[in-house]
């Protein structure tokens, strides 16, 4: 009995006076190569799940087509690549994701209103993507667009969020 | 030689199933859940009380044969189904069309899923309101929410695999939730779906967890379901003065769950015969039909994002619950009593008006919400965040807080009687949305009555 109350304050690492012998530091060093070897297999096992090649349709820059086939004021809906490529009125270009900015439902526009709408949950966007009736909470999203030898290409790897329209989101040409 | 062969089979046999049993006696039922290794799972013997089919309504067990008809309509539905977003929707239409039963064997599957949704929430209602969660049945509690989160995702995996625009949005809809999340919320959705838009990779992953990784969770985490049940020693009953009378689990118990799995399988097959599991046209990433809804479990959670900021409707306010649910049995409670229907009647009083008022308040909540206020504009000057979000969700904590100082002062209730008020109160709320949203929604998510 004597002998076991001794073993256990010996063994008690929390006692006044922590003695770590060679067994604890043995322990501990088996329990931190097995932390270790769980963070390693853990992290390898996640890098292998997340390492994917992005599928986008289309490949990563879509072109769009020269300048002058968009007339000034429209919207031009490009399904394949899931955008629409506005050209507003002062001439500026806009390539912007057909996602609702709410929960990722395809936008209509609509020619009548002359405004975008979600048929999910009655989100309404104006041309330039702002807003204008809720439950969205921000402006749709945008594409880089560039100009390579008078065509116009749509970065579809480049999406840009927004909280609303400035001057700045338009290319001209 | 003949001979020889026969007494192989009988040795064969034997040596399986040892010997002959007579089970009108007594030590030979015993000796019959002994040596079965399905029966085994059972007790010997079960307390009387325990058999009353009101005591329980058989909801777990009832559950498990769910799950087992899942297994096996699924491993067949695997014969012919195709995980590529080119092909699901045309396998899936060829079984219904070129193969005998198929269509009967999905429906089944469908019908399973849902029963078993509704079921496994019943248990859970059952368990909290008997008191199945205190003592040694604490951990088990969690268990069974881990089961619970495995089965509602299993569903909702199940959901995109059609791939008709039904799955698809419903997907769409559901996933974007998840780009709420702060700051990692973009990045959470695409490891989710595999990409940036829903596709070859989602339905692959999609396929992954549906029909190995969550299946292979579910038994696992159900055998140490059970066992945990057993060690707590068995179904909760209500402690009574007399000696409880104690009968063997064959027949009695086993004969009345063998009826209760005919009537339920009965049941199912009827409801896959009457009607047809959805099949919509063709997933059209271009296209959504309208209204686009979230699979029937998640509308609660769609219909109180109508309301309030995506942040809190569908990540601070669903994600609060669930840890709340997790923590349950862990609240200090003034007594841990066991086995007794709501408590006390003073328990099942309160519990039927904060269920009314519960109701009401949803209710008219929504109404006011969609015809006059709005809180969206109301609050228009405020960013979303805090206008539609934060402030309405301060609001919302203040009520509850004048609810429990109410219950407390007024009613002089008890931590027992609180807590079972207060889980009424939420679980009514969140069955309202859920009825609202999947009835009362049509187009653009309007609300339409009739």
């Amino acid at each position: 009995m004597k002998n076991q109350k001794k073993l256990n304050t010996k063994n008690n690492v929390n006692s006044e006076e922590p003695k770590k012998s060679r067994r604890d530091f043995i322990k501990t060093a088996w329990k931190g190569l097995g932390v270790v070897a769980g963070l390693e297999i853990t992290g390898l096992t996640l890098h292998y799940l997340v390492d994917r090649k992005e599928t986008n349709y289309g490949g990563d820059l879509f072109e769009a087509g020269l300048p002058n086939e968009f007339p000034i004021g429209t919207v031009t809906p490009f399904r394949r690549g899931r955008f629409f490529l506005i050209r507003m009125n002062d001439g500026g270009f806009l390539a912007m994701s057909l996602k609702c900015s709410h929960l990722g439902c395809s936008i209509i526009w609509d020619e009548k209103i002359k405004e975008f709408v979600c048929p999910c949950h009655s989100s309404k966007f104006s041309i330039a993507g702002d807003v204008i009736n809720p439950p969205a909470p921000r402006a749709l999203d945008v594409f880089e667009i560039s100009v390579t030898e008078g065509k116009l290409f749509v970065n579809l790897n480049k999406k840009i969020k927004r909280d609303e329209f400035e001057k700045s989101q338009l290319i001209y040409i | 030689m003949i001979k020889t062969i026969i007494n192989i089979f009988k040795r064969f046999k034997k040596s399986i199933y040892e010997g002959e049993l007579n089970p009108q006696e007594e030590q030979n039922r015993l000796n019959i859940i002994f040596r079965s290794l399905v029966l085994h799972l059972h007790p010997p013997k079960v307390n009387e009380k325990v058999l009353k089919f009101n005591h329980t309504f058989g909801l777990g067990g009832m559950a498990v044969v769910l799950i087992c008809l899942q297994f096996l309509t699924g491993i067949l539905l695997r014969f012919y189904y195709e995980p590529f977003p080119g092909r699901a929707y045309d396998s899936i239409i060829n079984l219904q069309n070129n193969i005998l039963f198929g269509q009967l064997l999905r429906n089944i599957h469908y019908w399973s899923a849902i029963f078993l949704l509704v079921i496994t929430s019943f248990h859970l209602l059952r368990v909290f309101f008997t008191g199945a969660f205190h003592g040694k049945r604490q951990f088990n509690w969690v268990i069974g929410i881990v089961l619970f989160v495995i089965i509602v995702f299993s569903n909702f995996t199940g959901y995109l695999l059609p791939w008709d625009q039904l799955s698809y949005w419903a997907v769409t809809v559901s996933t974007s939730m998840l780009e709420y999340v702060p700051l990692i919320g973009d990045t959470l959705r695409e490891i989710v779906i595999g990409g940036n838009e829903i596709g070859n990779s989602t339905i692959l992953i999609f396929y992954n967890f549906h029909t190995a990784i969550l299946p292979v969770a579910l038994i696992l985490i159900m055998a140490f379901h059970f066992w945990r049940v057993r060690k707590a020693g068995g179904v909760v009953v209500p402690q009574s003065e007399k000696e409880d009378n104690f009968v063997t689990t064959v027949p009695h118990l086993v004969a009345k769950e063998f009826v209760a799995t005919i009537v339920l399988v009965a049941v199912i097959l009827l409801f896959a015969v009457m009607f047809n599991a959805p099949l919509l046209a063709k997933a059209n990433p271009g296209v959504s039909p309208n209204p686009a809804k979230a699979p029937w479990y998640f509308m609660g959670i769609q219909e109180l994002m109508l309301h309030f900021h995506p942040l809190f409707a569908a990540i601070i306010i669903p994600l609060g619950i669930l840890i709340l649910a997790i923590l349950f049995p862990y609240f200090t409670y003034d007594t841990e009593e066991n086995g007794k229907w709501f408590y006390s009647e003073k328990a099942k009083a309160i519990g039927k008006s904060a269920l009314i008022i519960s109701a009401v308040i949803t209710i008219s909540f929504i109404f006011i919400d969609e015809y006059f206020l709005k809180s969206l504009s109301l609050l228009g000057f405020l960013p979303d965040i805090i206008g539609s979000g934060l402030i309405p969700f301060i609001l919302i904590l203040l009520f509850f807080y004048s609810y429990v100082r109410y219950l407390v002062k007024r009613k002089k209730v008890n931590k027992n009687e609180l807590l079972q008020t207060l889980f009424i109160f939420i679980v009514t709320v969140f069955i309202v949305l859920t009825i609202v949203g999947v009835f009362f929604r049509g187009e653009g998510m309007q609300l339409t009555l009739f």
